[in-house]
């Protein structure tokens, strides 16, 4: 990954804009000038060696998070009262471009190291037996908020399709281009939800209609909204925000 | 050193190594954690872009999720080292709150004596061991915010992930100011600042 020139400010913006903001300064991530001037025996030229460094710490601590998650140990649930309302709208576009997905024609694509590879339609996952959480979502940016969300544990999901569940890797494909995976543990994981409806309401399209993946085991932007393919693999899917120098394994 | 020498040891070495990659560790993670900061300010103010490193959020996380770990091994390093040797015990205590209230009347009106340098005095060693435990909560309160879910009993301490994003700030703050003060100390009385490359001052006689 190449780092180069000097990001803009994001000083005169809201929180709220801060995803927007984030994107448009793609193309101009790099290390500050200023910043660098201060580390001695670094300087500009030296940027594609430090950040081979950063890229390998970052590596080295998908492996520690790895080691430290507790497949057993569940993360906190809360009362109805301390639900967070209006819960915040997160995406890497803004509230007026969410996408609609038409629900008629909506089909769950399923491929990779899995028996079952028929795809699902929206009703045929509405029947299935369905659980529901209210926990806390915490963003990369820092802020969190506690929501209710109801559906399919993802394990009786990826029992039902016959995944192989010694494969290292569960990607998600997303109707607004949005792609991301997860390690096999937290796919198992008892709280990893299949979402399909938040609080009592069918998912809205801002939180992810039709079907998010929830797990509060892992930073906000690890849990896709609007899925329409899904796929088991032993090769790293990746992600949008990992590819670009997010934590991938971004466990919480 | 013999006796009759000219020079004196005050640093051992491995406080040496030590204090200088406790510096540039504390350096990367303060600067990138001000830019991990203005992502989802806790207050009313950000932090001017030209003072942070990593350039944008996903940046200062590698910065700072890799400096962590010189901080973390490098703190444990002195620690055991300040433990197993005594240095530690030596040099901090005792420490009477009395004789620290003392010393630092004494600094803020100028008359702090600093003849000898071999001997911490009061305020020192109460802002040296101060430190230490500003550190190690940096150090606590940041494994719950970046695992709130598996280090939840230790988040439980700290109001949970919330509550330990707020210590972790204020804990910087304090962090912060010791730095100012300590360079302060060391613009005031400058000839420590070699002895903590070379390890030893030349004595008065």
């Amino acid at each position: 990954m190449k780092r180069k020139g000097m990001a803009a400010s994001l000083d005169d913006f809201s929180r709220r804009e801060i995803s927007s903001v984030e994107r448009r300064i793609f193309l101009k991530r790099g290390l500050s000038v200023g910043a660098l001037t201060l580390l001695s025996g670094c300087d500009v030229t030296n940027q594609q060696s430090v950040q081979k460094v950063l890229t390998a710490m970052s590596r080295w601590n998908d492996r520690v998070q790895d080691l430290i998650f507790d497949p057993a140990r569940l993360a906190p649930e809360f009362p109805e009262s301390a639900i967070t309302r209006p819960f915040p709208f997160n995406a890497y576009y803004g509230i007026d471009q969410v996408r609609t997905v038409d629900p008629s024609t909506y089909r769950l694509e399923i491929s990779g190291l899995v028996r079952e590879k028929r795809p699902w339609m929206l009703p045929e996952l509405y029947e299935l037996p369905q659980t529901s959480q209210i926990t806390r979502h915490i963003c990369v940016e820092g802020w969190s908020a506690i929501g209710k969300w109801s559906g399919v544990r993802f394990s009786d999901f990826l029992d039902r399709i016959g995944a192989d569940k010694t494969a290292r890797y569960v990607g998600f494909k997303c109707a607004d281009d949005y792609y991301t995976s997860i390690d096999m543990p937290t796919a198992l994981h008892p709280q990893t939800l299949l979402t399909l409806r938040f609080g009592d309401q069918i998912l809205p399209p801002e939180y992810g209609f039709p079907m998010k993946l929830r797990m509060p085991t892992k930073l906000g932007f690890k849990n896709p909204k609007h899925i329409t393919a899904l796929f088991v693999s032993n090769t790293d899917p990746g992600g949008y925000w990992e590819d670009q120098g997010y934590n991938w394994y971004s466990g919480s | 050193m013999s006796p009759g020498s000219r020079y004196q040891k005050i640093h051992p070495l491995a406080v040496r190594i030590t204090h200088w990659v406790n510096a540039f560790a504390i350096l990367i993670m303060v600067v990138s954690g001000w830019r991990i900061y203005n992502a989802s300010p806790l207050f009313g103010f950000r932090f001017p872009d030209d003072w942070t490193l990593g350039g944008w959020l996903a940046g200062a996380l590698q910065w700072h999720f890799a400096a962590m770990w010189l901080l973390a091994l490098n703190g444990i390093a002195y620690l055991t080292y300040g433990i197993v040797s005594g240095h530690l015990r030596r040099k901090m205590l005792p420490l009477r709150p009395s004789a620290v209230l003392h010393d630092i009347g004494n600094a803020l009106r100028g008359r702090l004596a600093h003849d000898d340098l071999t001997v911490y005095n009061a305020a020192q060693r109460a802002a040296y061991v101060g430190v230490i435990a500003i550190i190690t909560l940096l150090v606590l309160s940041g494994l719950v915010i970046w695992k709130p879910v598996q280090f939840h009993a230790l988040g439980a301490l700290m109001g949970d992930y919330e509550g330990a994003r707020y210590i972790h700030f204020f804990a910087m703050s304090a962090l912060v100011f010791f730095v100012f003060v300590h360079v302060l100390m060391v613009a005031l009385v400058p000839r420590t600042l070699p002895s903590m490359f070379t390890g030893r001052v030349r004595t008065k006689t």
